[in-house]
């Protein structure tokens, strides 16, 4: 769609901006987070497309980070958040839900800035999910946790020693096992905050490959302000800048011919 | 130039050593006169025998009923601390995490409590027996040494959980589980180590303190059946011994005080073995 030719608000933008191809996996309308008198995310709407990589990508501090928590409800842990607004998946309400968080929580798979491993062997990482959903058959277990480890391409370098700890893992592995992880409880979003921004470039290679590789099966929703990486991954792209978000689009849309200033100045400066 | 700071340098690694060995040196030396005093004085009976009569003019028996009242009273407190401190530490770290200042006065608070000496504690604890109409017994000598404890465990819990990074909590909740399950099978977990430390620390303090069971916990000759039954400590055995005319009193005091270390010493070492093979597995 061609962009309307009258000044607007950008906060108008964003409403009028259609979202690209797939059903949309996740849908957010009127989001607004407070932190006392900070308006953190101010009246998001937007759709996620399904099997597709949307990216987030703006300054640090625009609020990427909070609206990726919203969907899973991590904006639980911080009392300070007012957060209201609808957010949808499949029907579901998630945030006035009052039903189960936890299994709200298992139908996204959550990437943070470094991996966090659980303080247990690398095979009970990957089987801790579905330990959780209550499978107890050690076949089934065994075969999940292969399952997913190869599908992250870790199989072969750990198949020797699945009881060893998860931290005795290079910091690369150990994003690649949260990646395993949260992949075995089979979720239809993977939330991912700025997942290399740890890892040095061959593993950040890793895991932007593995993104393509699954993004057939999964919806992925990937937080970055790495403009190349946005560029190399996005199907579709949301630029956010002081809780707002301010243009969104295909890429080519929004890196050939960016509308607003912030947007245009971001491309500058990340180039 | 670059000579001078040679010397500079080998100067202050040379002093850093200096000091570090030292004070090694100091605690060998330590455990060394006590056993020498006090080994030639030790036998089984020291152990398990309670004194008998004429045990302080040198007659037969042992300090039975001061190890014993020494594990109950320290064991007691812990328990204590460890119920008024995990609570403590939890709502330091979890709920008042975003309120700062708070958590820095109460962290100061609790600095200062620990910096308290354990006589004011024993004073403390004698003012609330007499209050409370409780004579010495093993119940004010625990109650009075949790006091004195409780403000290392909570501030020793509560180190060990700020470094546990909040994101190894936001993964163990996006993988599906609830608070409880987080809090048990993961921070727990990873903590554990650290726990055990804090634990022991609090408890080393709690068996070696002679001032706050001085007027609280008394003494006597019997291993106490009841709570309200006073209760003799080590530390105390150890004074009492000590203070007397006669040598081979006194070579008991330090028999004694091996027997204290002792237990320090393998309730460190237990500690140690068992935190160590769990802690393998945790984030570093």
């Amino acid at each position: 769609m061609k962009s309307p030719d009258i000044e607007m608000p950008e906060s108008v933008v964003e409403i009028l901006t259609p979202s690209v191809a797939g059903k949309p996996a996740l849908k957010i309308s009127n989001l607004n987070v407070h932190a006392g008198d900070h308006h953190i995310l101010k009246n998001i709407n937007l759709e996620i497309p399904e099997n597709r990589i949307t990216v987030l990508l703006g300054p640090s501090g625009c609020g990427k980070t909070t609206l990726l928590k919203c969907m899973n409800r991590l904006t639980d842990l911080y009392r300070e958040l007012e957060v209201t607004g609808t957010i949808t998946i499949g029907g579901d309400d998630i945030l006035n839900s009052t039903t189960d968080i936890p299994a709200l929580r298992q139908r996204m798979g959550l990437l943070s800035q470094r991996p966090y491993p659980l303080p247990v062997s690398i095979f009970k990482n990957v089987a801790y999910g579905l330990k959780l959903k209550g499978v107890r058959d050690k076949r089934l277990l065994a075969f999940s946790v292969e399952k997913h480890l190869r599908e992250v391409g870790l199989w072969e370098e750990v198949k020797g020693r699945l009881n060893a700890p998860a931290t005795s893992l290079s910091i690369g592995q150990q994003q690649r096992l949260c990646l395993a992880r949260g992949l075995a409880v089979k979720p239809a979003i993977i939330l991912a905050d700025e997942p290399t921004s740890a890892l040095d470039p061959t593993s950040s290679k890793i895991i932007e490959n593995l993104f393509r590789e699954i993004r057939k099966h999964y919806t992925i929703v990937l937080v970055t302000h790495v403009l190349r990486q946005a560029i190399r991954l996005a199907d579709h792209v949301i630029f956010m800048h002081d809780g707002e978000i301010i243009e969104q689009g295909s890429p080519g849309e929004l890196f050939e011919n960016a509308r607003s200033d912030k947007l245009r100045a971001y491309l500058i400066d990340g180039n | 130039m670059k000579r001078i700071k040679r010397v500079e340098e080998k100067f202050y690694i040379g002093l850093s050593a200096f000091m570090t060995y030292s004070l090694i040196a100091v605690l060998a030396f330590i455990i060394l006169v006590i056993f020498v005093k006090g080994f030639g004085a030790l036998s089984w009976d020291m152990v398990i025998k309670v004194p008998k009569g004429g045990y302080y003019y040198g007659g037969e028996g042992g300090v039975l009923n001061a190890i014993a009242g020494s594990l109950y009273i320290a064991l007691g407190a812990t328990l204590i601390a460890i119920v008024i401190g995990m609570p403590a530490a939890l709502y330091l770290n979890v709920h008042l995490i975003r309120y700062r200042r708070t958590q820095n006065t109460i962290r100061y608070f609790l600095d200062a409590l620990w910096g308290i000496p354990s006589i004011v504690y024993g004073a403390f604890g004698f003012t609330l027996m007499l209050f409370f109409g409780m004579n010495a017994s093993l119940l004010a000598g625990i109650i009075t040494v949790a006091l004195l404890i409780s403000p290392i465990m909570v501030r020793t819990f509560d180190e060990v959980l700020s470094t546990i990074p909040k994101g190894l909590h936001e993964a163990s909740l996006a993988l599906g589980s609830t608070r409880s399950e987080t809090a048990f099978r993961v921070i727990f977990k990873q903590g554990f180590s650290g726990f055990i430390t804090a634990i022991l620390l609090s408890f080393g303090r709690g068996i070696g303190d002679a001032a706050s069971v001085l007027f609280t916990a008394g003494y006597t000759d019997n291993i106490p059946v009841n709570l309200d039954e006073p209760a003799a400590t080590l530390p105390l055995a150890i004074f009492f011994q000590l203070g007397s005319p006669i040598p081979e009193v006194r070579d008991r005091a330090y028999a004694s005080a091996i027997i204290l270390t002792v237990i320090i010493l393998s309730i460190s070492l237990g500690a140690r073995f068992l935190s160590k093979r769990y802690s393998k597995t945790n984030l570093k």
